[in-house]
This record gives structure tokens, sequence and C-alpha cells, in this order.
């Protein structure tokens, strides 16, 4: 248990910008040591991760190939051309680009490459920056429900499901639908104010040179993963041929370099994610485990799934939705996958409840650190307990009809 | 930095400065001293690098987004001034800063002659919510006169709507208890 609140503590707190790793990985082999879980337990937990971080790691290369050719920047040529100076026409296609981008290319995309290119619309256009930047923000997690390449959380709960790639994506659509049109509802009011001041179109003509290929490659992968996922083929292949074609391309034409592709894959932050599951595992079988499951309701009716949802919201907000996600899961897992999605709409909507994703960031941030002024935030705290508590609800309802309509 | 000890302070904002300088050229004496004045919300680059702090066991500050979007915002600020500098054709202080919006106008313009401000609310229903949140704030808390000016026409007296009916009387309140 120490270990792992050592594990948490130090990634919140993120010292002299030091990898999360750097503590994780020896928690791991203390806790392996010290008997807390046995060698052939953490092997195992090994084994099932390892597929998973190898899907991350492509999904993460694939996002920054797609960023060195100019997807993005297009993207942002295209937002401020379509928007017509427009700032609630700019919203809409801000919610758009973000739901898909957050969707296709997983959360980081949006949070790493998006958001500076919205802002930088906004600015071009002289619209009030806030609504389109708190956008990206919010759907970075409720953007990310659709597939199982979306979130890592998804990534996990979609191997622990044992759904193929386009049954998850076929269950999940709906939920995905009914929290964006809750959280666009409620920006065009909360935002109101700022929506009304009206911006210039832009003036320089000519259509952004869109990169052709790079989506082209890109919607191939997206269909490489359902039919090798129904072929019985684990989609992460798809998702390397993507990155290898786009990879093989980028260093001919000597745009990237191949330390650069290795540091996109960010090798300490997937050593970090399975180090924190053997942790999270030995844990969970040394008593939080039993601990916690009274807690969470039995059965797929839709008040049990009301509180699986609720319960993995509120644990996200306190531990950070990735250990919340190693944790629940186990203990969803018996009830079939319609919990396990459960969790998801959970740990993926409860983190815009605050504005670093969980209380425990938070409140280490702003401890040490002093960052952030006050009223902003209030006002992102406000703008989650608007969003968060209503979409929850219409995404469980929207999970329960898409299991009763495509059968549980 | 600019005084603004007895200039007249325009704040330049986002979509609405065009009509704040145009006020400037109209009302202020020529050879007055004019301050044009921006404030970048720190709340932008703060949401930025709040929603990278949320994407656990990341923690690569050069993929921090918080930082880019500080500087994209500085450069887009620093475009607006000489925009307004360049349509009000004057020699003018600039002011740039950053924080909450509202505080920081509040306390730029200590001592000012005048504060120029364009209305940046909800304008299709005119009423308390024409004012956008920050503005409300200047303008009640501003500590030199300040001149609220439409970014558009302003409306013509026919649109306000006919005042209600007039009111019974209320009822009297009951007197004293005789004794």
């Amino acid at each position: 248990m120490a270990a792992l609140v050592v594990v948490l503590g130090w990634a919140v707190w993120r010292p002299r910008g030091l990898p999360e790793a750097v503590v994780a990985v020896p928690a791991a082999l203390l806790v392996i040591a010290t008997g807390a879980i046995s060698a052939h337990d953490a092997g195992e937990q090994a084994r099932r991760l390892g597929p998973v971080i190898g899907f991350l790691a492509a999904v993460l290369v694939l996002a920054q190939l797609c960023d060195d050719d100019g997807l993005f920047r297009a993207c942002g040529a295209w937002l401020a051309r379509a928007a017509a100076g427009r700032p609630q026409r700019l919203l809409a296609l801000v919610f758009a680009v973000a739901a898909v981008t957050t969707a296709v290319l997983s959360l980081d995309a949006t949070v790493v490459l998006l958001t500076p290119v919205v802002f930088a619309t906004a600015a071009r256009l002289e619209v009030r920056a806030r609504p389109h930047l708190y956008a990206c923000t919010h759907l970075s997690n409720s953007g990310s429900l659709l597939l199982p390449v979306s979130n890592l959380t998804n990534l996990l709960a979609f191997a622990a499901s044992g759904l193929s790639f386009g049954r998850f994506a076929g269950l999940m659509a709906l939920p995905w639908l009914g929290v964006i049109g809750t959280e666009y509802v409620v920006f065009r009011r909360f935002f109101a104010a700022d929506l009304a001041v009206g911006g210039r179109p832009v003036q320089d003509g000519g259509a952004p040179e869109v990169p052709v290929f790079t989506l082209a490659v890109v919607a191939a992968t997206l269909a490489g993963f359902v039919l090798a996922s129904a072929a019985g083929v684990n989609p992460a292949w798809a998702a390397l041929a993507g990155v290898v074609v786009l990879g093989a391309r980028a260093l001919a034409q000597r745009r990237t370099s191949v330390p650069a592709l290795a540091r996109a894959a960010d090798a300490p932050f997937l050593l970090f994610v399975l180090s924190l599951g053997i942790v999270v595992q030995a844990v969970t079988g040394n008593g939080l485990g039993s601990a916690l499951r009274p807690l969470v309701p039995a059965g797929t009716s839709l008040p049990a799934l009301l509180g699986v949802a609720a319960l993995a919201a509120a644990l996200a907000n306190v531990i950070n939705n990735l250990p919340a996600v190693l944790i629940l899961l186990p203990l969803a897992a018996p009830a079939g996958p319609a919990a396990i999605l459960a969790v998801l709409l959970g740990v993926n909507i409860g983190p815009n409840l605050t504005y670093t994703g969980s209380l425990a960031t938070l409140l280490w941030r702003r401890v040490l650190r002093q960052h952030g002024s006050g009223p902003s935030l209030w006002e992102f705290t406000r703008l989650g307990l608007l969003t968060v508590p209503a979409g929850l609800a219409i995404a469980v309802l929207a999970l329960w009809a898409a299991l009763h309509v495509l059968g549980g | 930095m600019p005084d603004t000890e007895a200039a007249t302070v325009i704040w330049i904002t986002e979509g609405t400065w065009q009509a704040s300088v145009d006020a400037a050229l109209r009302f202020v004496q020529p050879g007055a001293p004019i301050t044009l004045l921006h404030v970048t919300p720190a709340e932008l680059s703060d949401t930025a690098h709040g929603a990278y702090l949320g994407l656990f066991g990341r923690g690569r500050p050069d993929r921090d987004p918080g930082p880019h979007v500080a500087k994209l915002a500085a450069q887009s600020a620093a475009g607006l001034l000489d925009a307004a500098a360049a349509r009000l054709g004057r020699p003018a202080g600039r002011i740039e800063r950053n924080g909450p919006p509202e505080r920081e106008v509040v306390t730029a313009v200590a001592g000012a002659a005048l504060l120029i401000v364009a209305r940046d609310g909800d304008r299709s229903r005119l009423g308390p919510k024409s004012l956008g949140k920050a503005t409300r704030f200047v303008v009640d808390h501003a500590p030199c006169p300040v001149l609220v000016v439409w970014p558009e026409a302003a409306p013509a007296v026919a649109t306000i709507p006919p005042p209600p009916p007039h009111p019974p009387d209320p009822p009297k309140p009951p007197g004293p208890p005789r004794p």
C-alpha cells in the first residue's frame, strides 16, 4: 500500500521533471522482492499489459507522425476558414475536431498537439479563446469514449473485456455522442458572453495544404483495427503497420529521425504504466480489492451501471483515472463487458470535474507551486459540475440502451 | 512601463478593440496622452497546462502545451496592440499584462483620466448580461471615469421595451396596534 502511495505521489508531484518511472520501477521490484506479489503473478500481469503498452506506444508515435506531416497545422487553417469569423461556428467545429482527434489519435494528441493549434486559430480570428481552449480540455476526456485507442484506460479495459474492436466502438458510439452533445449544450450557455463577441474572417485566401497521404494511412489504420480484431489478430499490429508506413516515409523525406520517433513512444511512460500495473495488482491482492468489492454494485441493471460509473468517476477524481481503472477492472470484470464499459464512462468523463483531472494532482500542485489563479480554478470546477454529472448520466443511459439494442 | 497617470486608457480586447479605439479618436482631445492596455487571461495557459497535468504519468516538461500557449498568447497580444496603435494613428503608450483581466485592468488604471471599454456580452437581449463578467467588474470597480462604447451602432431608443403597466398601489402597512 505504501508503495502505491509513493508511486502515485511521485507521479502527481513530478519533482524536477524526472520521469515517473524513476520511482515506479523500483516500487514494482520492491513489491515483488517482498513477496507482496509473486514473481509468477507479476509476470502474468506484465504479459497482460505488454500488448496494451505496445499498442499505446504505436498510437503515440502515429499521432506524432501526423503532427510532423502538418496534419494539425492544416486542421487549424481549415478551422479558421470554415469558422468564417463566427465564434459559435468555431466552437462547433472545435468540438467536432477535438472529438475525432481524441477518438482516433488518443487524448494525448488533443492535449499536446491540437490545443495550441486551436488557440492560435482563435487568436487569428480575434475571437475569445476561452471557450475553444476549454472545449479541447474537456473533450480530451469525454471525447475519449469511442474507440479502444482513444485513451489508455480504454486499452486496458478493451484487453480485459474480450470485446472485438468493432463491437467496443458500436457499444460506445451512443454514449460518446450523448456526452459530447451534453457538453456542447452546456458550453453554448456557459460561454454565451464570450461567444457573442464577433471575430473577423481570415483574409488570406488559398486552400491549406492537406496531408492526404497521412490522412489516408490513418483511415486505413482505423479500418485495420476493425478487420484485425474481427479476424482474431491483435489490432496493435494494425497500429504498428500505420507507424511503419508513415515513419518510413517521414524518414525517407528526412522530416524525422529514429531517435525522435523513439522519443515519441515515450519509453519511461510505458515503463511507468507497467510498474504501476504490478504495484496496483499487489495492493488489490492484499486487501484493497476485498475492501472495495462491496462498494461495486453487482449486475448490469441500469441502477447498477450508474453506480459503477459514479464510483469510477469518484475514484478517478481522488487518485487519477489510470490507477482507478487498474483497481476497478478486476472488480467489474466478473459482471461482464457492460460493467467494464460503465467503469470506463466513469474514469473518462469524471476527470473533467477538476482542471487537472484529479483532486490529488490539484491539491499537490496548488500546495507546491501555488499555480493557477483562484477565479479560473473556480470557473473550471463550475463548468465541471455542470457537465460531468449530466454527461455521466446520459452516457450510462446511452450505454444501457446500446446494450439492449445490440445485445449485452 | 508607461504611466497611466492622467492618461486616457483604452482597454484592447479581442473582437471589440476597434470600437474603443474609434471612441478615443472621437472623444479624446488631440495631444492628450493615450495608453493602450491589453491583458492576457492567465487562465488560458493554465488550462492547457492543467490538461497536461491531467495526463497521468506523462511527466515530460518539453511536451507541456501550457508554455506553448503562453507564447502564442504573447504574440497575439503584441499583434493586437500593433493593430490598435496603427488604427489610432497617434503616439500612445502600451501596457501588456498577464493575469485575471478584471483585476489587472482595475489596478492598471489607478489615476487615469478616463478608461474606454467596449460592451462585450450577449447583446441580443440588452440588460445586465450585455456586459461580459470581466467588463462588468471593471465598470463597477474602476477608480476612474469609464466610457462604455458599443462595438456596433448603438441601439435606437425604440428598442427599449414599453414600461410595465402601472402596478396597483401596495396595501398600506398595518398601523401600530391600538390599545
